[in-house]
This record gives structure tokens, sequence and C-alpha cells, in this order.
């Protein structure tokens, strides 16, 4: 099959790329790009493990093929903090123990990371509605949802303890 | 104040930042130059003679490098109950027979996955098919299918524990009741399916990155299948995506990119997907059970009987230990004068059935509890009265079996029933049920035939103070890697910032038995405070020669601070007496070992944590769909290391054994699993979770580290229980086979109506 030609930009940086076009977005962002950070749990977007942020909405990035992101704008995990300066949602993870294994981390901070750009003051039950896609076998959820919480509530806005 | 620097203060889990940045490299993520892409090809069939493999056209496909079979292995039949030759009886690559469906028979390992993927269609193997059995109590029968030459009726293990005279208590009983219960089977569903990246080189040497909760182990399972020597495999990798009991048997990927990579001299990565994880992986036991108890008029406990068949599936497993646990939990956390157990594990064809998170517990906490409520609806008797008057308590001997040395059970019966008194009156069709458990802290057994202690660790204190610590124990996100710096950083008087962690590498790292049986706080716990311990001796002895206090006085380190204890403005930076005290070692880093083996313990455990559950549920009457609302646990764990850990070991704990109670199932259809997938397999999302609250009850564990004990793998045990007995206090009727599912919750509903208007 010809390779096509893949213009994306992902965290910022712009990529052109000859791939297959049978490849999935995920497949690009891990093994093209190594950014392994987007896991994959099951390949056929039951979990949103692989998910991440394209042109400002989720998708599960095993459900997408790269060419269908041709132009588009993605941000992944590794595109949250900046530096060393983690972003508030990632801080109230680590306060809040919202992770355990870590392998479902990825996909459950960008789905709250969209879901707080969308509506930066969600109820719990916008919160559980806004990462219902999400597979944690882990945490039984409730600390994931607290910590997203904690960020809505502007404990995490600068200045702020 | 707290006596306590480090532990019981909520810390950030040490990998915590690599996780949420992304920077945590699983062995999903290990690429390594060179590397090749293998694929298993299974069984179809349940049963089943392998008369012939052809690989010949997989071979001469372009891109396929090796295709290995059974014939290209040793033929180890092989086990992790090594110290019993009968029990190792699975290949992993069938050379004769498969016995379940999902048994690999093949791997091919080509440039790329769809490579491999293509070949596994090439490959042709020419079966002839055998009469199967599917369930423990048909393939117990004479004349059934037998699985395995050796295992007449297919009886695989048996178990018996007995002490009282059981015949005798039975006579005084006032009220006996007996009921048979049906537990179904759980996958683990970690988020990183199994996977393994083999590296074989010419130098005769084995490196395994790999998903696992067991480094030694797999090592030491490698070197019997693979004819190396133990310490030509390096097992490596520092994070696993979850394990909860399916990661630390050898399995196939392990096994199968290890052939391949010794065929070729060449990494091979294999990668397992969803659907061979539910199909090809270890499962959690399914079990009949039959119990029947006798007891006082006033709920006093006198004697209990219960007799076990499990499913084993094909072979034995980790069931060995279910079948032995779920017998000896049975009896818990209540006091049974006279007791008597019998199990027996039968092979059927289905995958085979092993350890899980709670490891047979959970089964015998769900039966025991629900005919509890049974009895004391009966008799008349408060539910939680009869759980208080028959509870364990500190001191008490299990006959012939264990010691408890603390228990909490009283006080968490206590605080259970104060919240269920301030929730007041229930909407209706809310019921309240509650279940109270045990469990273990690390097994005593050695069925593994380890020589080397259960645990050990080494720390090296280096000239700027830093603190390396090497351990053998996995981290696959309870959480020990935290446990283990802040056990390390309380003992010797540092900060958790302070301690470098080496683990996950058995090239670098003292044997530990890993991460299963809920070992890791005590066991490894006592390693490192042992070994934490001798170092700091060794730093007090040259901070006792700088600073020369008067002999009475003893010195002591505390948030990097070497001083008198009686004195403690008194004192010197640790920083500088670490400086000179490895001046004064001819430039040497302070070396320090730790270890730990139970002795003199029983046959089960060091020691025993304990808990009430209770768990509010609604029951839609018209749908029989059962909600939860709520989940309260009063939990001793003796004191908690972590409390941001136990917190999530709790409710991840929750979620765990909620969907084992009421959404978790794998149905079969002749040995087909029917649900190979995250859609029709139902874990608990987002939204099913109940609110939950954790109410802790100090205790001190005299053999644990700091007094901890056991927190997290015993909490998935009382919830299934639970929800049966809030669907009980909901609807008046009690379920007895699990998963509670809508249909049944409706049958018996049904039942119940037509036995009213009788």
């Amino acid at each position: 099959m010809e390779k096509q030609l893949l213009r994306i930009t992902v965290n910022s940086e712009y990529h052109e790329l000859y791939i297959k076009p049978k490849k999935l977005l995920v497949e690009i962002l891990r093994d093209e790009l190594g950014l392994a950070g987007t896991k994959r749990g099951c390949n056929t977007g039951a979990c949103h493990v692989c998910t991440v942020i394209l042109n400002g909405k989720t998708i599960k990035s095993c459900s997408v093929l790269a060419m269908q992101a041709d132009g588009a704008e993605v941000r992944t995990v590794e595109g949250l903090a900046s530096g060393a300066e983690l972003t508030p949602l990632q801080k109230s993870f680590l306060d809040h123990g919202a992770y355990q294994c870590g392998f479902c981390t990825s996909g459950m901070l960008l789905s709250a990371t969209a879901l707080l750009a969308e509506n930066s003051k969600p109820t719990v039950e916008q919160i559980k509605e806004g990462i219902h896609g999400n597979l944690c076998r882990c945490t039984g959820y409730n600390s994931i949802i607290r910590a997203v919480e904690a960020v809505a509530e502007g404990k995490y806005e600068e200045g702020s303890k | 104040m707290t006596k306590f620097n480090v532990i019981n203060t909520p810390i950030h889990n040490v990998d915590g930042i690599a996780k949420v940045t992304g920077r945590a490299v699983y062995t999903f993520d290990v690429n390594l130059p060179h590397m090749l892409h293998g694929k298993i090809l299974r069984s179809p069939y349940p049963h089943a003679k392998i008369l012939n493999i052809d690989t010949s056209q997989a071979e001469a496909l372009t891109g396929v490098k090796a295709v290995v079979t059974g014939k290209d292995t040793l033929g180890v039949k092989q086990g992790i109950w090594r110290r019993y030759k009968e029990l190792c009886d699975e290949e992993i690559l069938a050379r004769d027979k498969v016995r379940y469906i999902g048994e690999p028979v093949a791997a091919v390992a080509a440039v790329d996955e769809d490579t491999a993927e293509e070949a596994l269609d090439l490959i042709e193997v020419e079966y002839e098919p055998l009469s199967a059995v599917f369930e423990p109590l048909e393939a117990i029968k004479e004349g059934a299918p037998l699985l395995h030459e050796n295992a007449e009726r297919n009886i695989n293990v048996t178990r018996h524990i007995e002490w009282g005279d059981v015949d005798e208590a039975f006579k005084e009983a006032d009220y006996v009741r007996e009921d048979w219960f049906r537990c179904s089977s759980q996958a683990h569903v970690c988020m990183e399916t199994h996977c393994a990246v083999a590296d074989y080189t010419p130098e005769g040497k084995l490196t395994v990155w790999t998903s696992s909760q067991s480094h030694y182990y797999i090592k030491v399972l490698l070197s019997d299948v693979l004819g190396l020597k133990e310490n030509d495999i390096r097992v490596i990798s520092r994070y696993t995506g979850g394990g909860f009991g399916s990661k630390f048997e050898l399995d196939s990927a392990q096994f199968c990119s290890s052939v391949l990579s010794m065929k070729l001299c060449r990494p091979v990565k294999i990668v397992l997907s969803r659907e061979e994880e539910f199909m090809a992986t270890k499962r959690r036991t399914p079990m009949f059970y039959y119990l029947r108890s006798g007891v006082k008029k006033d709920g006093t406990f006198l004697a209990k009987e219960a007799r076990v068949f499990t499913e084993g599936g094909a072979y034995t497993a980790m069931g060995a230990t279910a079948l032995y646990l779920t017998g000896f939990f049975q009896s818990f956390p209540y006091i049974w004068p006279s007791y008597r157990y019998d199990g027996y594990r039968v092979y059927t064809n289905t995958a085979p059935t092993s350890a899980m998170r709670g490891f047979g517990a959970p089964q015998a906490t769900f039966c025991a509890e629900t005919q509890i409520d049974l009895i004391a609806e009966e008799l008349g008797v408060d539910r939680i009265d009869i759980r208080r008057k028959n509870a364990m308590y500190a001191g008490y001997e299990v006959p012939g079996q264990a010691t408890i040395q603390s228990c909490g059970l009283s006080e968490c019966l206590d605080r259970v029933e104060e919240w269920i008194k301030d929730r007041g009156k229930l909407p209706p069709h809310h019921g309240i049920g509650i279940a109270a458990y045990g469990f273990m802290s690390g097994g005593i057994f050695n069925w593994f035939n380890t020589p080397y202690a259960f645990s050990s660790a080494v720390i090296q204190l280096n000239v700027d103070g830093k603190v390396d610590l090497f351990i053998g124990s996995q981290d696959m996100g309870q959480g020990s890697n935290t446990t283990m710096s802040m056990i390390c950083a309380e003992e010797l008087g540092v900060r958790v910032e302070d301690i470098r962690l080496h683990m996950g590498d058995t090239d670098k790292c003292p044997v530990d038995l890993g991460a299963w049986g809920s070992r890791e706080t005590l066991m490894q716990g006592n390693a490192v405070k042992m070994a934490a311990a001798d170092a700091k001796k060794q730093i007090l002895e040259y901070a006792a020669a700088k600073m020369s206090p008067n002999i009475v006085y003893d010195l002591e380190i505390k948030d990097r601070w070497v001083h008198l204890i009686a004195r403690p403005e008194r004192g010197l930076s640790y920083f500088d007496v670490v400086k000179e005290a490895i001046r004064g070692k001819e430039g040497q880093p302070i070396v320090a070992r730790g270890h730990y083996t139970p002795h003199r313990k029983g046959m089960i455990s060091p020691a025993y944590s304990f808990g009430v559950q209770a768990v509010e549920a609604g029951v839609d009457p018209e749908t029989g769909k059962v909600t939860l609302k709520n989940c309260v646990t009063a939990h001793d764990c003796g004191q908690v290391i972590n409390p941001l850990g136990v917190q999530g070991q709790l409710e991840g704990a929750i979620a765990m054994a909620a969907g084992y109670g009421f959404t978790e199932d794998l149905p079969m259809d002749e040995g087909k699993i029917l649900n190979p997938n995250l859609v029709d397999y139902k874990i608990l999302r987002t939204t099913e979770m109940p609110e939950t609250t954790v109410m802790e009850v100090e205790t001190y564990e005299p053999e644990g580290p700091f007094g901890a004990k056991e927190a997290g793998e015993g909490l998935t045990n009382p919830t299934a229980g639970a929800l049966a007995n809030a669907v009980f206090q909901a609807t008046g009727t009690s379920i007895k086979e699990l998963p509670i599912t809508p249909e049944k919750v409706l049958n018996a509903l049904r039942e119940k109506n037509k036995e009213e208007k009788k």
C-alpha cells in the first residue's frame, strides 16, 4: 500500500511523515513519534486508555486512522506539563492518589483536561459522566473524581495552596 | 504530636510524577534495536489431541523469522508449586494434547505484528477432538473424560482442615442450617495486558522485560523450562500495569518470546490482545460451596462443615493455594469451636483458574456472611450481635493453624453499627448489608521451594547522605515502592526524598517472593526496616564517638538530625555524620542488609487484618437492578503506613469486589468464554461506584513493621457478601449465586411472591 503524507501538530510540534494509510493514530504517536505516554488497553475503543485530545475534543486514538488527523492538532500526556511545571490536574492527581498502576492515567488526565476546558465548574455528576468511558481497574475512580473536583473548586489556581 | 515523622503522613507516590507525565516506561513500551514481534496460535478446541503441526507455509511468509511449537521446547511440565512435581502439569506450548480453548500450540516471530498475525493463519494444526467436560460436578463423576492421566476422576488437589469434634458439636446445636452456594469466575482485567520482551544474546544470557508481580518467580520458572541457570536470566521492569494475582506465574508471552529469542538471538516482543487476556490467561476460581452450620439459640457458633468443589480448569496453577485458603478463611473471622473443611479442585476443559485478589477468601466470605444473616434472621438475633458474640480477638488461637496477635474486629463492628444507626431510615427498596472478614499478611508456605529468605533488602549510604535502597518486591500499582521508601525513611531518620529506590531488576536487587498474598508491607517491610536499622546503627557508632555522650544516653535520628533521645537539641546533621562515617570506613559507603522469613507463626500467615463493611444498595423491584449507594468500611490494618495508599486500596477493592458481586462474570458455552472484551465484560465505571467511607481502627501488630499489616487485598473479601445481604435486607430474598444479576433478583422476588401467596 502506498504511503501517504501526514501533516500533524502534536503538543505544538509540527511533523510531516509518510505513513501507511491504515495506521492508527495511536500507532503513529507511539511508534513514529516516540510518545509512549499514550497507552493501549483493548484496541477496540472500549477502555479509553488511549484517549488523546484532537482539535480540542477527546478521541480514542486506537479508533482513528492517523490520516484522519491530517492537519489536526493533537495533545497527548507529554504535552500537559510545561517543563517541570505540572498542570493543576496533574498536581491534584498526585495529591489525591488518583492513580495506582498508572496505565490508564494518561487517558484519564486527558479526558479530565478536556472536560475542564469545556466546563470549568463541573458538578460531581458531570465529572463522573465526563470520564465515564475511561476504565480504571485499580482506583475505584473516587480518588480521580476528588482530584478533578479539587481543580474545579479552584484549589490549584495560581497563588492558592 | 505523632510519634512518626514519615509514617501515617500523606505522601505522594514515589512514582507519581512519572505516572502523571506519561514518563513511566512499562514493558508494553519497551522497544529494542533489531526487535521482532511475536504472536501465539491458540487451540480452538477445549480438548483435543494434536496429531500434527505444519509450520512450513508460515515459515515461508516474507517477514517471518521463526515459528516454534512444543517440539522446539524442552517439553518441561512447569508449575508454580515446584516442590510438588505432580502439580507441575503445564507445558505452555502443548505438545500432545490441548485441554482448553486458548491453549498455546505455536508461536511466530516476524518483523511486525501484522506479519506475525498473518503467519498464524498459515500454520496447519491437525487435531483429533476429544470429548470434553466443563463443570466440576460433572468432571468428578465416574466415566467423565479425563484431562490428565494421573488424575483419577479429574481430582487435581484435595484439602482437608479439621479441628474440634464436629459431629459431636452438631448434636449440641439448637439450630442447624445447610446451604449451597455458587461462586462465579472473574477476570483480573489489568489495563496492561500480559506482555514480555525477551532478548537472548550469543553469550548465553537472557534478559526478559515483563509485566510481573514477582520478577524472582518468573526468573526461576524460566530457568526451569529453558534449561538456563537462574542467574543467566535477568527479569526487569519497574512498572507493572496492574496485577491482581494474574502476573506471578509464568505466562505464554514470557515463555514464547523467550523460546523465540533463544532460537533467533534477537529480541522478541509479545503483547497479549485483550481477547487473549480474557480467554487464555488465568482467572478467579469458581466454587460450589456446601455449608452446614450448627449454633445455639442465642447465636453462639458451635460447629461448621464446609465442602467445596472448585472449577480448576485445565492446569493446577495457583489453584491449590486458593483451595486451601478458601477453606481456612471460611472459618474467619469467627470462633468456630469445631470446624471441618473438605475441598476438591477438579480439572475441567476450561482456562485454568488461579490466584486473584482475595485468593479464595472472597468466595468463602460471600457464602459465610450470607449464611450468617440467614441464621440471625431465623433465630431472631441481631446480625451485628451474632457477629460480635463470635468474633475473633487478639490472642485467639485458630486450632492447629494460626495465632491472632492483633485484632480490631469488635471495634470495627461497633463503628459500622454506629454508622448504620446514624444513617437512619432508608428510602424504599433500600437495604444495608454487612459482612465481616479477615485476611493474611503474606503466606508462610514455601511450595515454590525457594532456598532464599522470603524477603531481603540492601541499603547503601552514600557520601551525600542519599540512601540507595534495593528491594525485590514489585509495585504493580498497589504502592509498595512508596510504602518501602516510607518505612526506610522512618527507621533511618531521613525523608522519603532522600531515598533512591531500586527495584524491578533481578540482576541488581535481592530476592523477594513478590507482590501476592498481601506479602509486601509485612515481609518486605520487615526486611527494609531491618536493613535501615543496621545502617542507622553503623552511623550512630560514629556519632557516639564524635559526641561522646554519657554512656547512659541513647542516640536516635529523626528528620536528618542525629541526637540524644533525652536531649533532642544536642545533635549533629545526619549528612555530616554520614560523610564522616564513610571517611572512617576507609572511604567505603555504608552497606546494610535486612531479611525476613516467618518462623513459628503457624500454618498460614504471620498476621491477620480484619474489617467490617456495610453496603447500602437499592433494588428496583420492577427490573431487579441493584444500585450501590454507600460503602462504609471499618478496617484494622494495624498501623497505617500510607493513608493515601490505604484509601486507594480500599476504594479499588470495592470496585473490583462489587464487580464480582453484581456485574462481572465469564459465561461459557462448551468451554468458550462468550464475553472476551471490555464491552460485554462489565467492570464498574465511575457512575456505578458508591460513596466510600473508611474508618481506620488502629491496632498494633507485633510481627509487622511499626505495627503494620495487610491492607488492600483482604478488602476484596466482604463486598459481595455485604451486597447479597443488602439485597436480602431490601427484598427479603437471599441470592446464593454470584453475580447478583437483575435476572436472579427478579426470579427470587417472583419465587418469594409465589411463596407468600400460598
